[in-house]
């Protein structure tokens, strides 16, 4: 079988490499770029249209226990989309919440090659990679969850620095994730032992708070440096949702000084107010911060009108949003470790607060001054579907479409922010940035997210159209790893030969002595059989090299 | 000796272990032939432990052999079976569109054939 | 039990340590195997209770053929060659079983019945299916078993048996072990029993409460009420069976507990009412959230039930009774669900894997699976009734005994298991692996038109 390829006469767009809309040859050759091929090479003639790494996706829910569950539970969803097997693929559910092989074929169709799992229990790892493998296409990392992990809090709290580095090393390793993950770091005790209550301030150390979230951010941001992971702890800060939790946002990222940090679907934190009233954006503090400092990348998590799910790790944040339909809802904590809750979710433009999270989302984009470090995201399902990244792109590149599309929402809400008065509009190039070549970078995936010699042959090749929601909706070719996917809108070919992407920091055998004697006496399965064995990775892991960075910007 | 009963289906540790030691052995047998029935009812019916009965419904028939229960382990009216290819002769396939078909608390017809062939078992005692 | 002779002292002796027992739901990852290797048994099975034991200890290699086709041996291609045709001629095929294997075998499953347009179910569907078309509508608060452990104060098992059916369920995960904020054990807790009969498990109970059968319903909406603050009626036993000051203490400790969980077993989704049986506990144990935490967790019977549960609807969006033959998963309990499709005779073949529907079923669904008009293929590692009966009857080798893989515990958390001794026989994954090769071979060439399938 021919293993070359050859794309010429194709508008490429490769930011990494300076390249903004250039026509040039891309030679593949064995799953990677290369300087050039056999004349026996298939050749796609990619005349009057825009080739582009594939996408990246920083932070989606697509894997793993409470993917599944919020699968489970909306069959109603699932009725209304179905995905449908054609020669080349398997068929599945589609719907807010795809089911794995529907999620791999569409983040395909949307030209993405790569997304992150933004949340899993350590417990339940298992799990999301055994989703992972079923999930085709796109290759996968996750974030594991550590923030509310009760050792490691306690290791923290009697200032055993040195252990608690070790132990969240030996956590990456035996557990296969990409880095660490904190969920409304401190929250967990107050929700689940003491009857649903949550912490309030990043400085919090009332009764029901064990340790004040602060001060668990602040040790894993240092042990993340220390360990120098390619990518800083993502961090989903404390009230997240509420009413004037924009301070909290803001002392969240000081606390990270000068080490890197990344924000997660920052528009759910960009809330002024006074908590427990109606919202008003603080998009403009955010951002500046943002600017202003180098160390810092976030995600948006823009939210879109329509179908949604909320899934996360917050679990009394749920619980609260709950309260206004009462609808089905789901809580799972996980022993030791982390809450979760789930609920099917509604976005309607006519909310006022639903339409000033959009706009609030929109004006973060804007306003930012550095695409590099802001990326495009849904917090999928959390904002709504992965499938709406076409329109925002039209929303961010087109600002006659967006006054229009400002007209349909609630006034009140427009008329509070100042998203009328953005006029930018994103080029082509910067689109490239925020969706494949800037995660690509905030994620220190060396491999991805651009199309110079020695990276990863994941390729999109998109038709030129004026209507950019149609142009990003549907790739003329996909390549993955090299192998022609997508050939003229269409599958020709099943790939499932993906990698499970994670890093592997050194550690000292000896700390398993020190967390062994908790497992025996707080966890329900045998210290034994925590570990994830490799097996899990099918054959298919990559170990990103570790190196401490002070921000995306060093090599 | 005839009688009307409710039967419950369930899961029991012996028929557990009977499973385990293979389907077509004669303790899994002996185990999913034993109707456990409540102490009045195996009075009222006439019956002692280790009677051959038959149990009936309109889906099906099987001969089981009695066993009684003290008081109170389960109410009068009701009997109890592990599950089994006996308590399955007696399952209708009807599920009210749940793919559950309902398998605990269908109506019986007992009725006795002849004694157990053992010597005669008491009941336990009452307060063990 | 033991198959090792006191005199005769084991020489090839091999210990596994942390081996998981998948008997039951509540797969333990404790147990220490002590196996002899020459005899190919396990001689010791430190730790499992006696259903575990009896799993253990009673697996011994039968001297049976690997593959039969009507009863004759044949070689292993050749029965998947022919289930293979089988799976595509037919008109209606079905896949049914999957409870007691693991999740790597059962990720084959749906991607073949998508091949040949067939419709796959579990024995969820018998089991806790109910609860799975409850939690569609409600939702569920849930928990893993850990946090029980470290957690509960107030343990509640409603309609189910554990002390019979998940022997160790209290000893590890609910009542007797002392955990982070429970350092005292059983004192720690109150323990509550719900069910029609005074099982065995009611001996622990620190209350037990013998509800009328088929009344669980109106106990739970009682409680329900109760959250709203309504008051228990005054005909409350001639309603459920139970004293109205004993329902209205019950209350009260549920409402004022720290950390509440009900367990709920079969007693709720086998009686009348089912799914919302079901529904209605898991309503109010998310009711009872508006005064403390509070959660609750079907107690799954089988090895890695949990774990088929969780494949199918990864793969396919649905937990159980899921039909390809549009093109595209269905789902419809009722419809496609085994009892069902068997009862009113559409299946015209029937795939069992790992599980014994000639032995448990309903009589109608039985008398059709048997007859000629349904061509019966069982993988199955023991003989039952089943395999007895199948036109393709393969024989593979056991989960968590002689092969590895991931299971499901009864509260979601995947365990690897760890393999005693080699078996003669193949794996459920090695042989549904090909025949899932297979079948997508034959699909290619019969190419079909993917979105109009033989269904009407």
């Amino acid at each position: 079988m021919n293993n070359e390829i050859h794309i010429k006469n194709g508008l490429v767009f490769d930011p990494t490499n300076k390249i903004e809309g250039k026509i040039c040859d891309i030679y593949i050759c064995d799953g990677k770029i290369v300087d050039k091929v056999s004349s026996s090479a298939k050749v796609i003639d990619a005349k009057g249209m825009a080739v582009m790494p594939g996408g990246v996706d920083i932070h989606c829910h697509i894997t793993g226990p409470k993917v599944n569950l919020a699968r489970k539970l909306m069959p109603e969803d699932h009725r209304l989309d179905p995905h449908f097997k054609t020669k080349n693929t398997q068929s599945g559910s589609g719907g807010i919440v795809p089911s794995t092989f529907a999620t791999g074929y569409r983040y395909a169709t949307l030209g993405y090659t790569t997304a992150m799992e933004a949340a899993v229990p350590p417990l339940m790892a298992r799990h999301a990679l055994e989703e992972m493998y079923d999930t085709p296409i796109i290759d996968n990392g996750y974030y594991v969850l550590l923030g509310n992990n009760l050792f490691l809090q306690s290791l923290i709290a009697e200032g055993r620095k040195e252990e608690f580095k070790e132990a969240v090393s030996w956590w990456l390793n035996v557990t296969k994730a990409y880095t660490v993950k904190l969920v409304n770091p401190g929250a967990d005790e107050p929700w689940k032992g003491h009857k649903n209550l949550n912490v309030k301030h990043i400085d919090d150390n009332s009764k029901v708070v064990d340790i004040a979230p602060r001060t668990v951010i602040d040790a894993f941001i240092n042990v993340v440096h220390e360990l120098g992971l390619p990518h800083p702890p993502h961090i989903h800060c404390n009230n997240l949702g509420h009413t004037g939790n924009y301070d909290t946002t803001i002392e969240t990222m000081k606390t990270a000084g000068d080490r890197r940090l990344h924000v997660a679907h920052i528009q759910f934190n960009s809330y002024s107010g006074e908590m427990g009233k109606s919202p008003q954006s603080a998009s403009k503090e955010i951002t500046d911060y943002i600017n202003d400092h180098e160390n810092i990348t976030c995600d948006v998590g823009q939210v879109m009108f329509g179908k949604a799910a909320f899934m996360t790790a917050d679990a009394p944040l749920t619980y609260l949003l709950r309260g206004y339909k009462k609808q089905k809802w789901v809580n799972a904590d996980t022993e030791c470790e982390s809450g979760c809750g789930i609920l099917p979710f509604d976005y309607q433009g006519m909310i006022y607060t639903h339409a000033l999270q959009w706009a609030i989302g929109l004006e973060i984009f804007l306003l930012s001054k550095d695409p590099w470090r802001i990326v495009l995201s849904t917090d999928h399902p959390n904002g709504g579907s992965f499938a709406n990244y076409p329109l925002i792109i039209k929303l961010l590149m087109d600002y006659e479409f967006r006054k229009e599309a400002m007209k349909h929402v609630n006034q009140k809400a427009m008329n509070s922010t100042i998203l009328g008065d953005l006029k930018r509009e994103y080029t082509l190039n910067e689109i490239c940035i925020i969706t494949r070549a800037g995660p690509a970078k905030c994620l220190g995936l060396k491999d991805k997210g651009h199309l110079g010699k020695g990276a990863d042959a994941d390729i999109t090749i998109y038709d030129m159209l004026d209507d950019k929601e149609e142009m990003f909706n549907a790739p003329r070719y996909v390549i993955k790893a090299g192998q022609l996917l997508i050939e003229n809108h269409e599958f020709v070919s099943d790939y499932t030969d993906k990698k499970v992407l994670r890093v592997a920091p050194d550690y000292d055998k000896d700390i398993e002595k020190v967390i062994k004697p908790f497992f025996d006496d707080f966890y329900s399965i045998s210290f034994g059989n925590y570990a994830i064995n490799d097996e899990y990775l099918h054959g298919t892991g990559q170990v990103i090299e570790t190196k401490k960075k002070k921000s995306i910007y060093e090599n | 000796m005839k009688g009307k009963l409710i039967l419950i289906p369930g899961r029991s540790a012996k028929q557990g272990v009977g499973l385990n030691k293979g389907k077509l052995k004669d303790e899994y047998k002996k185990v999913t032939t034993t109707l456990e029935v409540s102490f009045e009812d195996m009075k009222s019916l006439g019956l002692e432990t280790g009677d051959h009965v038959k149990i009936s419904n309109e889906i099906g028939e099987t001969n089981v052999i009695v066993k009684g229960l003290r008081e109170g382990k389960i109410p009068e009216g009701y009997a109890f079976i592990p599950y089994g290819p006996p308590s399955s002769c007696l399952f209708d396939g009807e599920t009210c569109a749940s793919g559950m078909p309902e398998s605990k608390g269908m109506k019986i017809d007992i009725e006795f054939i002849k004694k157990g062939e053992k010597k005669k078992t008491t009941l336990p005692p009452l307060n063990s | 039990m033991s198959a090792a002779s006191k005199d005769n002292k084991i020489v090839n002796e091999k210990i596994v340590e942390n081996a998981t027992c998948t008997f039951c739901g509540c797969c333990c990852d404790d147990i220490t195997l002590t196996v002899d290797m020459d005899k190919k048994v396990i001689t010791k099975a430190q730790d499992a209770c006696i259903l575990g034991k009896a799993w253990f200890l009673n697996h011994v290699i039968e001297d049976k053929p690997i593959a039969r086709i009507d009863g004759k041996e044949v070689a292993l291609d050749d029965a998947i060659d022919e289930a293979a045709k089988v799976l595509m001629d037919a008109k209606f095929p079905i896949l049914y079983g999957m409870s007691d294997t693991i999740c790597e075998a059962q990720r084959q499953c749906a991607p073949m019945m998508d091949d040949c347009g067939g419709t796959i179910d579990t024995t969820t569907s018998v089991c806790h299916g109910p609860s799975g078309m409850a939690f569609q509508g409600v939702g569920e608060p849930s928990m893993t078993l850990g946090e029980v452990k470290n957690r509960a104060d107030f343990v509640m098992y409603w309609g189910g048996n554990p002390a019979e059916a998940h022997p160790r369920h209290f000893a590890r995960y609910a009542v007797t072990p002392k955990g982070m904020f429970t350092p005292n054990g059983k004192d720690d807790r109150t323990v509550v029993i719900v069910d029609v009969r005074q099982t065995k498990t009611a001996g622990v109970a620190d209350i037990f409460l013998q509800v009328k059968p088929g009344k669980d319903f109106e106990l739970l909406w009682m409680l329900r009420a109760a959250c709203k603050g309504a008051a228990i009626p005054d005909n409350c036993k001639e309603l459920c069976g139970i004293e109205k000051d004993v329902v209205e203490d019950l209350f009260d400790k549920m409402k004022n507990c720290k950390y509440g969980v009900i367990f709920f077993g079969m007693g709720l989704t086998m009686s009348r009412g089912r799914h919302f049986n079901s529904g209605a506990l898991m309503a109010l144990a998310t009711d009872l959230n508006e005064f403390t935490h509070f959660v609750a967790k079907p107690a799954r019977g089988h090895g890695n039930v949990t774990g088929a549960d969780n494949v199918v609807s990864w793969q396919t969006g649905y937990p159980f009774g899921v039909n390809f033959s549009r093109g595209h998963p269905r789902f419809n309990p009722g419809e496609f669900t085994t009892v069902d499709t068997l009862t009113r005779g559409e299946a015209d073949a029937a795939i069992v894997i790992a599980s014994d529907p000639v032995a448990n079923f309903p009589k109608p669904a039985i008398d059709h699976i048997t007859s000629d008009k349904c061509k019966l293929i069982s993988i199955d590692t023991k003989q039952t009734p089943t395999s007895e009966a199948a036109h393709v009857s393969i024989q593979t080798s056991t989960y968590g005994i002689n092969t590895g893989g991931t299971v499901y515990r009864m509260d979601d958390v995947p365990i690897s298991l760890r393999p005693a001794f080699d078996s003669p026989f193949p794996s459920d994954l090695e042989v549904l692996t090909k025949l899932r090769k297979k079948v997508n071979e034959l699909s290619k060439k019969a190419n079909r038109p993917y979105a109009t399938k033989k269904y009407i």
